[in-house]
Order: structure tokens, then C-alpha cells, then sequence
């Protein structure tokens, strides 16, 4: 509310207007040294392209949520990052990937050692059929870790990361499938983090999960970002709102918007970004 | 893209109706005060009063379609734009209404006493405050921030005309010291009047930001950054 009349408003040409992001070119955030530098990226599966020059850059210790309707290209994109599909035949990519300076696509890059630093937890947990306790040991196994000692520290210090600690330190030695779906969840957060990754890959974590567990993780997320950089696949637009600092859009394998979470929430620059977390399509 | 239909569209919808409906109250309510004070009609003024709880009512309705949609629908972008603003204007309307409510309390004091001067500029002021409610609640329906700005202009107009009336009563009240009573009451309308025209122009900067997401209220501030506090 405004004092009254005696004196005039100032009318409108006068008035200096805030720039509101909608006036920035892509409206694009600012993130100083980043952690994931994507320049340029496209994927074929085949002969069908799922991504089309995609870059953007992932800030390190944040969050950063990748939404778009199915089929859009997020999990494609979130899984160059590790370089996992190299795992499926006849995808073919162009463009680079850094990893703080590192190219991730040079030839003498080692993937285990990248899948090391980058870290993935999928939609649909999948602990090892063996204890909670190997579970979360067997990435540094991989590692040549093998001694007990070394080992006990790392499990216990992975397992209360990821805020599992007190519902399973009891019964470390029994099989992680007894474990609830959450549990499960959490449990491949923790041995995700077991190998100190430098980025957490998480693809939908949480749709297979009840309210009560999701919060947990999301929870968890932020516990998390204190550490680690994290990037995650979300069909949840609650989810990508409440739990990122920055969130891309992507539409038909490109990157429509990229900014942070809030301007793109409460004000999109583009149409279809506007379409989508509106609901009017997707 | 293809455009499907939305479960939440209907609520929505509903919302912006509901503030036009509330609009159209208002607008109405400022134009049977004007014609109570000039007829000098204090039975139509008093019914302009008892007529108020109408739109509370209808205020307090917006605020409910605004927290349901919120709460059960979680609208994002423009949605979420629309629905805050609705609550914003259904606040700026409920006062326009009051003060409306208080022009007629003067209406039925200054008719205890004989005229004191013919309305001139009163009229001319409640049409203009008219005006703008009209426009600002056009540009809330159609999202259309060139209307809602090109609006904000006439509340100068509101001002001049307040201070205008200021200066000519006040001559009056030097002059003969029976008419202060009248002068002041007629000093109130005037100000009621230019109000009306404030907090229209409230709307006009609610209907801007709705459309555009740019603050244009409280221009040489800037909201917080995310997680900044102000104090």
C-alpha cells in the first residue's frame, strides 16, 4: 500500500524498471568452475539422434535437476557423464564432456576410474545380492581394497551418509534384500559414495518410493550437496522444485531452459518450459 | 506440442472469474456512492454499506479458490503467477470497497446540512477512479501488462485533482468557519477518491507482474536473492 496523493506517482516512463531474467538472453545461470562442462553434445542411438548439441554446465556442491517429458534425452544426458552408454551398441557421440578439465572422451581416460568420480544411483534400487556390508564394500574391493580394518571405517562412514547407519548397524551382515524399497535406496546412495565420487548421478530415485521415503531421500540430497555435486533425473516437478538449485529443461533431445530452480519455477523464459511444468503437455 | 486438457485448468479458470465478478462489485459500488453523495441520498448510501458484506464474502471466497489451488493443484510459472496475484487484487478490491463504504458515510453526515457547493470535480474524480478499476481488471483478464501500464498514469490525474479540491476548500474553510465541518467531509471524499485510484494502480503492478514476472512496484528495489534476507 501506498502513502497517499500529495505527491505524484512517477509515471511510467520515469519508473526504472528491475530486468526481470525474462529480458536475459537463454536467461542462463552464472556458475563459476564448474564440474561438468557439456560443450556441444549430441548422441545417436543408431540412426535416431536423442540429443542435439546440448551445453550446459553443472556447478559443483549443488543440485541440479534435469526434467522433460519422456523420451526428452534427460537420462541419455545424465548418463554420458559417467560414459555408460558405452555400454549399449551403436551409440555414437559428438561433442565434449569435462570433468573439472578432464575430457572424459579422450583415449587414455580410464571408465572405471571416471565411474569412480561420478557416481550413479538408478530408479529401481539394486543392492547386490550379498550383505548390506559388502554392498556398500564392493566398489572399493574393485578399488583393491580388501583388508577389514581399512574397510569397517568406510562402511560406517558411507552407511550414516546416506542416514542409513542406525537402521541397519545391527544387522550389517545380513542380505541387503531384506532391506525396505527405501532402505535399498539409500543403500545404493551409500555405496555409491563409499568410492568419494566427486559427482552423484541419481536417475528418478525416488519413483519407486512412497512419500515417507522419498522425503528421506530428498532429505538426504541436501545432507549430500555439502560434499558432493549432484545431478538428478526427476518426472517429479515438486521434486525438481523443492530439491534443486538449478534445473534444464530438455524437449526432443534439446536443451529448451536452463536456469535456477526458482526463475525457472515461477518464471520460465520460454514457451515450452511454460507448457510443461504448467502441464499443458508431457 | 500437443495441447492436452488439464485437470487443474477448471480451478484456475475459476479463480480469474471470480476477481472479475468481484471487479464488476466494485466498480458498481463506486458508482452508486457517487450518485448517493451527489442526489444526496442517504438511503441509497446506507445501502451501499449494507451491500459491503457482499464482497467480503466474495473476497474471502478468492482467498479459498487461491489456497485450494495452491495447496491441490501446486501451479508453477504463469499458474502460480495468476493465483498469487488473484489473492493480491481480491485484497486491493475488498479496500477499494471499504472506501467506498466510508464516501457514504460522509454521503449521509454532509446531508444533516444544507449543500455546500455544487460538484464539480468529485464526479470527475469518481469516474476516473472508476476508469481504472474498469481498465486494471480488463488487463488482469486478458494478461495484457500494455493496458495495465498504460493505466497507471491517470492516478496523477487522482492527485492533481485532490490537491485541486484541497486548495478550493480550504479558501472556503478561511472564508467562513461554518463550512469546516462540510469542507472537511468533502476533503475525505476527495481523498477516498484518490485512493481508490492507489490501490488500482496496485492492481495494474500486480497485472504486470502476472503477465510479465517483472516487479515494477517499489521501482530502485530489488527483491532478495534466494536465501537473502532483507534485515
Amino acid at each position: 500500500m501506498r502513502p497517499g496523493g500529495s505527491e505524484p506517482r512517477s509515471t511510467e516512463e520515469t519508473r526504472p524498471e528491475r530486468v526481470a531474467p525474462a529480458e536475459e538472453a537463454e536467461a542462463r545461470p552464472v556458475i563459476e568452475s564448474a564440474v561438468l562442462r557439456v560443450k556441444d553434445l549430441s548422441l545417436w542411438y543408431g540412426a535416431s539422434r536423442a540429443l542435439h548439441a546440448v551445453s550446459l554446465d553443472v556447478a559443483p556442491r549443488k543440485i541440479t535437476a534435469f526434467i522433460g517429458p519422456s523420451g526428452c534425452g534427460k537420462s541419455t544426458l545424465l548418463r554420458c557423464f559417467n560414459r555408460l552408454n558405452d555400454l549399449i551398441g551403436d551409440v555414437r557421440v559428438e561433442g565434449s564432456i569435462f570433468l573439472e578439465g578432464l575430457d572424459i572422451h579422450a583415449t587414455d581416460v580410464d571408465v572405471n576410474m571416471l565411474r569412480k568420480r561420478v557416481g550413479m544411483v538408478f530408479q529401481k534400487s539394486n543392492p547386490f545380492p550379498k550383505s548390506i556390508y559388502e554392498n556398500v564394500a564392493y566398489g572399493c574391493r574393485i578399488h583393491g581394497m580388501s583388508r577389514r580394518p581399512d574397510l569397517d571405517p568406510i562402511v560406517e562412514r558411507s552407511l550414516r551418509a546416506a542416514a542409513l547407519w542406525d537402521e541397519v548397524k545391527d544387522r550389517l551382515h545380513e542380505s541387503a534384500l531384506g532391506l525396505s524399497g527405501g532402505q535399498q535406496q539409500r543403500l545404493c546412495i551409500a555405496r555409491a559414495i563409499a568410492v568419494e565420487p566427486e559427482v552423484i548421478l541419481l536417475d528418478e530415485p525416488c519413483s519407486a518410493l512412497d512419500p515417507l521415503s522419498t522425503a528421506r531421500i530428498e532429505e538426504l540430497m541436501q545432507d549430500l550437496k555439502s560434499d558432493y555435486s549432484i545431478v538428478i533425473v526427476t518426472h517429479n516437478m515438486q521434486q525438481a522444485s523443492r530439491v534443486s538449485d538449478y534445473t534444464a529443461f530438455l524437449y526432443m533431445g534439446r536443451l529448451v531452459e536452463y536456469g535456477e530452480t526458482e526463475r525457472v519455477f515461477i518464471n520460465p523464459v520460454k514457451k515450452q518450459t511454460e507448457d510443461y511444468i504448467t502441464g499443458r503437455f508431457g | 506440442m500437443e495441447n492436452v486438457h488439464r485437470h487443474g485448468d477448471e480451478l484456475i479458470e475459476n479463480i480469474a472469474g471470480r476477481v472479475l465478478v468481484m471487479g464488476g462489485i466494485v466498480e458498481e459500488t463506486i458508482g452508486r456512492a457517487l450518485e448517493a453523495l451527489v442526489s444526496r441520498d442517504s438511503e441509497a448510501a446506507r445501502a451501499v454499506i449494507a451491500d459491503d458484506g457482499r464482497v467480503d464474502a466474495i473476497e474471502l471466497e478468492i482467498d479459498h479458490l487461491c489456497m485450494e489451488a495452491l495447496a491441490l493443484r501446486q501451479p508453477f510459472a504463469s499458474d502460480l503467477r495468476l493465483v498469487t496475484t488473484a489473492m493480491k487484487i481480491a485484497t486491493d478490491l475488498e479496500r477499494i470497497a471499504d472506501l467506498a463504504v466510508n464516501l457514504s458515510e460522509r454521503t449521509i453526515e454532509l446531508n444533516v446540512e444544507p449543500q455546500l457547493k455544487p460538484f464539480i470535480d468529485i464526479p470527475i474524480m469518481a469516474q476516473r477512479a472508476q476508469e481504472m478499476v474498469h481498465g486494471a481488471l480488463d488487463a488482469f483478464v486478458r494478461r495484457d501488462a500494455k493496458l495495465a501500464r498504460s493505466l497507471i498514469p491517470m492516478d496523477d490525474e487522482l492527485d492533481r485533482r485532490l490537491e485541486q479540491i484541497f486548495r478550493e476548500l480550504l479558501s472556503y474553510m478561511i472564508e467562513d468557519p461554518a463550512t469546516i465541518t462540510r469542507a472537511m467531509r468533502l476533503i475525505f471524499v476527495a481523498k477516498y477518491l484518490e485512493r481508490i485510484g492507489d490501490q488500482a494502480t496496485n492492481i495494474c503492478e500486480q497485472v504486470v507482474y502476472m503477465a510479465e514476472g517483472r516487479v515494477i512496484k517499489h521501482p530502485g528495489v530489488l527483491p532478495p536473492e534466494r536465501g537473502e534476507r532483507t534485515e
